[in-house]
């Protein structure tokens, strides 16, 4: 077994959870995150040993913040993976900030501690739609991050940006995408979500009550065509439905998920995909300080045709799509002779199309079939 | 054992819903001490689990208990329970008609309702010796004495010394008991007669086969008499007869005049035993059956189809099984071009079609597509022929109808002064002919209307109440048919008629019940990748209409930290939302628009 892997850190801390997030994270005081970054080490060491001689070509510490942790820790536990899992010289190794928790010397210690890559989330250049939906910074802070992470010397930074906030209206918007377009230097990665709100979040609870509205449909509708007309007229590609990048810096961790690419989840809560198994670790935080290398829940071993399911809806995402050489190869069988139907019904309504590429045919999603993402790929469900 | 007719009393209670039937029912059954307080199950009457749930007695039960009275005598009551809806009010006629007397059992707080008129007018046409007692006097709004001058004013019965009970607290119920004693006569008849007997219920069980309640009226029954069914000339060897024991059946020698017990003869099928039909001696028939009879008629529709088109056969299955416990429930096989194969449903009533449904839910684990209920129309041809339409998906062209006519009923609506005003305009709304008002005491009113069945079976209870804020109660009888300016609403989706969505309404509201079909199946419909005009038609003719929008938008935003699991589950969702659809054309409609459209809330 030596096929690459690739590594991701759950750091399920922040300083204050924002109105429509429902990830696993909350506040937490430094004791307890003391405890988790230790309990993260030895996972990592418990874990090491079965991976031994596999490349790691990418590592991402996501959250919640994990600029919520104190840098050192994170350089810390950075440096016990290093030592004890086989990095690429040029693998990518992202952390993701909140600009309210960043200043040079916590950038200055990542950047010596080896992470190349930031992950930035703006959503808004608005102070009042960042207060509404109660992100603990200001456009101005992100401005003085922004300039702090060119100062230590990155140059690999991702710009998130959110659509359909409440109260955000088209023009706030355009506002938002321009600013982002005019930071010297310039972001090479922009993610665009559009808002979902999620049951059981305090903004869902807000709109349900009438405090907080959201953009209309049309509105929605005419900031997601905005993103994508601005940003690839400013030299970005769509690679994928939420990512837009300058030639070459597409995040390889991400597309690494929609690839199937083996990964390994650290961390409460953390999902992996190793061998075409699927597992989790459990999502409370008490059993895996207790116990981090024996908390996995829902193993999941994938049958070959939920494999093909995952080839397709993830492997959709991307608008390069799928290759239908690399399908026959993995699964011994024409990608036609099971989803024949499936494909020709999506084809015909416009919103699946077959591009050649080089003596292979891809299948890839439509412009409007990437609007629709959610209702072909449910299709592709065997 | 005592037998002699002169220790036996036969009698039921009537009352409105809630006023406490089956509670003094369960008191009753205590204190004649046939069963120990450990046995008791809370409502012994009520023993199917829906009726516990609804707190409605649907069939009736009976019971035998005996009781050690003040004079020193034992007496056998007989005790026979009568559901207390207007669905069921043949039925309650019936079991009226196997009784001497009735408890009548009124509310101390809330007093006569119309439902309470219905059921004492019903037992005096019944000659049936009535005595009312006032319950729940531990209430803190109870007025037993206002109540008990309503009761001398309003119905006419003595009352002065009606029994002031509290049945939840068993205050009062001996001296039920002693009036039960004095008050009802003791059954008649001649023990050596031909026999006569009055089917008042029966019963499907799979080791006995039918199970028939009766009350002798003339003769006597016992093993090895060969019984007919008058009515619908059933024969058999009567294999046992016996009594109702609590919750369970005694086999005894005999059950002769003025008694009150069931029959087996391996009979196969409730529809052989009718409700109301005449048990004689096939050796030795009694000259003209007990008067009363009559076939049970389906008064509401509808079509009944399997979610899943895969368990017709489960349908069928379970519908016959529940029609050997219920003749008056019918259904025939029909094909629907949006829902497939069903079966097309004859019920009493709403609450009837209700019960029904549940059960087949509950009970047989099927999920179920109801189309709209509808009544029996009757279509007179040009041709000079008459069809009675159960759906209107049958109606012939129009240029073949000759005129059509719609059941009217009776109602009686007994509504406090104040909601007289928005109950005639409801009534006036559902196209109701105004018949007369009588004030009862000074503040309440009872309103006589004929309103068109139609009208009446979707919402009507519902907006009753609303629009009385829970005070107005509600009676009914059929009186008959009439002719009215009907039309058939067809709604079309994408261009398509979907039959199951068809309905019969009056000319007048069609408009407005098709637009309001539109809005609702607007909401329903999950958008497409195309626009979908849902249209409401008379006879051709757009009347209504509404879009829904092309699908625009369904993608997930972000998918985190590689929780790929949740995302499929996500999909799958989706996937299996479609599964609940039926596919008409190139849409895909939800299974509950089918129904929803029932209820179009009027306010």
């Amino acid at each position: 077994m030596t096929s690459d892997i690739e590594l991701y850190f759950h750091i399920p801390f922040c300083v204050r959870k924002c109105f429509y997030c429902d990830f696993l994270s909350a506040p937490a005081d430094e004791e307890t995150k003391k405890a988790y970054m230790e309990a993260l080490q030895r996972e990592v060491l418990a874990r090491a040993p079965e991976y031994e001689g596999r490349a790691v070509t990418s590592l991402f510490f996501g959250g919640g913040t994990p600029s919520a942790v104190e840098a050192g820790k994170l350089a810390g536990l950075l440096q016990t993976v290093k030592e004890h899992f086989g990095i690429s010289k040029d693998a990518e190794i992202t952390v993701e900030v909140n600009p309210g928790t960043v200043d040079r010397r916590k950038l200055d210690i990542y950047r010596k501690a080896g992470i190349n890559r930031l992950s930035i989330g703006l959503q808004s250049a608005d102070d009042r739609e960042l207060e509404t939906v109660g992100r603990i910074h200001t456009w101005r802070q992100f401005q003085d991050a922004w300039q702090a992470a060119a100062e230590a010397g990155f140059t690999n930074i991702n710009v998130d940006v959110m659509s359909a906030l409440p109260g955000q209206t088209c023009k706030s918007y355009l506002h938002t995408l321009e600013s982002v377009l005019a930071l010297e230097p310039a972001p090479v990665h922009i993610s665009a979500y559009s808002l979902i709100p999620e049951e059981g979040t305090p903004l869902v609870e807000q709109i349900s009550q009438g405090r907080l509205t959201l953009p209309d449909e049309d509105t929605d509708r005419d900031m997601y065509r905005a993103t994508k007309r601005i940003l690839e007229q400013a030299g970005y590609r769509r690679y994928e439905i939420s990512n837009y990048a300058r030639p070459g810096y597409e995040c390889r961790h991400n597309s690494g998920y929609w690839r199937r690419r083996d990964y390994l989840g650290f961390g409460v809560g953390a999902a992996s995909l190793i061998n075409n198994i699927r597992f989790k670790n459990g999502s409370d935080l008490k059993t895996y300080l207790q116990n981090p290398a024996d908390c996995r829940e829902e193993v999941q071993s994938l049958s070959p045709g939920e494999r093909m399911e995952e080839f397709l809806f993830l492997g959709l995402r991307m608008t390069d799509g799928v290759s239908a050489e690399e399908f026959a190869s993995c699964f011994g069988r024409e990608m036609d002779w099971v989803y024949g139907d499936v494909i020709r019904r999506n084809t015909d309504d416009g919103l699946l199309e077959w591009r050649k590429c080089g003596a292979g045919r891809r299948l890839a999603l439509t412009e409007r079939g990437l609007d629709l993402a959610n209702y072909v790929m449910a299709q592709f469900l065997l | 054992m005592v037998t002699d007719q002169s220790s036996i009393r036969n009698f039921c209670i009537v009352a409105h819903i809630d006023h406490g039937k089956s509670t003094l029912a369960d008191r009753i059954i205590e204190k004649t001490g046939l069963l120990t307080g450990r046995e008791m199950q809370d409502q012994v009457l009520d023993n199917m689990e829906l009726e516990r749930e609804r707190g409605i007695t649907i069939k009736a039960q009976s019971v035998r208990t005996v009781y050690k009275a003040k004079d020193g005598r034992e007496y056998i009551f007989n005790l026979i329970d009568t559901p207390g809806h207007v669905d069921f009010n043949y039925e309650v006629s019936r079991s009226l008609a196997a009784c001497d007397g009735a408890i009548l059992v009124v509310d101390a707080a809330q007093g006569i309702e119309a439902q309470t008129l219905a059921n004492v007018y019903l037992a005096l046409d019944h000659d049936l010796e009535v005595f009312p007692v006032i319950n729940k006097i531990d209430l803190p709004s109870a007025d037993p004495q206002r109540v008990i001058e309503e009761i001398e004013d309003v119905i006419g019965i003595e009352a002065q010394d009606a029994p002031l009970i509290s049945a939840k607290n068993g205050i009062g119920i001996e001296d039920v008991l002693e009036q039960v004693v004095k008050k009802i006569p003791a059954p008649k008849g001649d023990p050596e007669a031909p026999l006569k007997a009055l089917i008042f219920d029966s019963l499907y069980d799979p080791y006995k086969g039918v199970i028939i309640f009766c009350r002798i009226m003339e003769g006597t029954v016992k093993r090895g008499t060969v019984i007919r069914m008058m009515a619908t000339g059933a024969k058999q060897e009567v294999v046992e007869v016996g009594y109702f024991g609590a919750g369970q059946f005694i086999p005894c020698e005999e059950l002769s005049a003025g008694m009150v017990g069931y029959i087996t003869a391996s009979i196969k099928n409730v529809k052989d035993t009718a409700v109301g039909d005449t048990v004689t001696d096939d050796n030795c028939p009694c000259g003209e059956p007990l008067p009363g009879y009559r076939k049970v008629l389906s008064m509401v529709y509808c079509g009944m189809y399997p979610a899943d088109g895969s368990k017709y056969p489960d349908l069928r299955d379970a519908l016959e099984k529940l029609q050997l416990n219920d003749a008056s429930l019918n259904y025939e096989p029909e094909t629907s071009v949006a829902l497939g194969f069903g079966f097309r449903c004859g019920f009493l009533g709403l609450l009837h079609l209700d019960v029904i449904q549940e059960r087949l839910e509950r009970e047989y684990n099927l999920d179920l597509v109801t189309t709209a209920p509808g009544v029996v129309y009757k279509v007179y041809k040009t041709n000079g022929e008459v069809l009675e339409l159960t759906n209107p998906s049958n109606l012939p062209d129009p240029s073949e109808i000759e005129h059509m006519e719609e059941p009217i009923v009776n109602a009686e609506i007994m509504v406090t002064s104040e909601f007289i005003g928005s109950i005639m305009e409801l009534c006036q709304e559902r196209r109701g002919k105004y018949l007369s008002m009588e004030y009862i005491e000074g503040t309440r009113a009872l309103l006589k209307y004929e309103l068109p069945l139609n009208e009446i079976i979707y919402d009507f209870f519902d907006a009753l109440k609303s629009r009385s804020r829970g005070y107005a109660s509600f009676d009914y009888d059929i009186k008959g048919y009439e002719p009215a300016r009907l039309v058939k609403l067809d709604i079309l989706i994408n261009r398509e008629e979907v039959d199951a969505l068809s309905f019969i309404v009056h000319g007048d509201s069609a408009y407005e019940r098709g637009r309001r079909m539109c809005e609702k199946l607007k909401d329903e419909i999950p958008r497409h990748l195309f626009e979908i005009p849902i249209q409401a038609a008379v006879g051709g003719k757009v009347i209504a209409r509404e879009t829904v929008k092309a699908l625009r938008k369904d993608v997930l935003a972000k998918c985190y930290g590689g929780d790929i699991t949740r995302k499929k589950k996500l999909l799958e969702k989706q996937k299996e939302g479609k599964k609940r659809m039926r596919q008409i054309g190139n849409v895909v409609i939800p299974q509950k628009a089918f129904m929803s459209v029932l209820k179009l809330d009027d306010k």
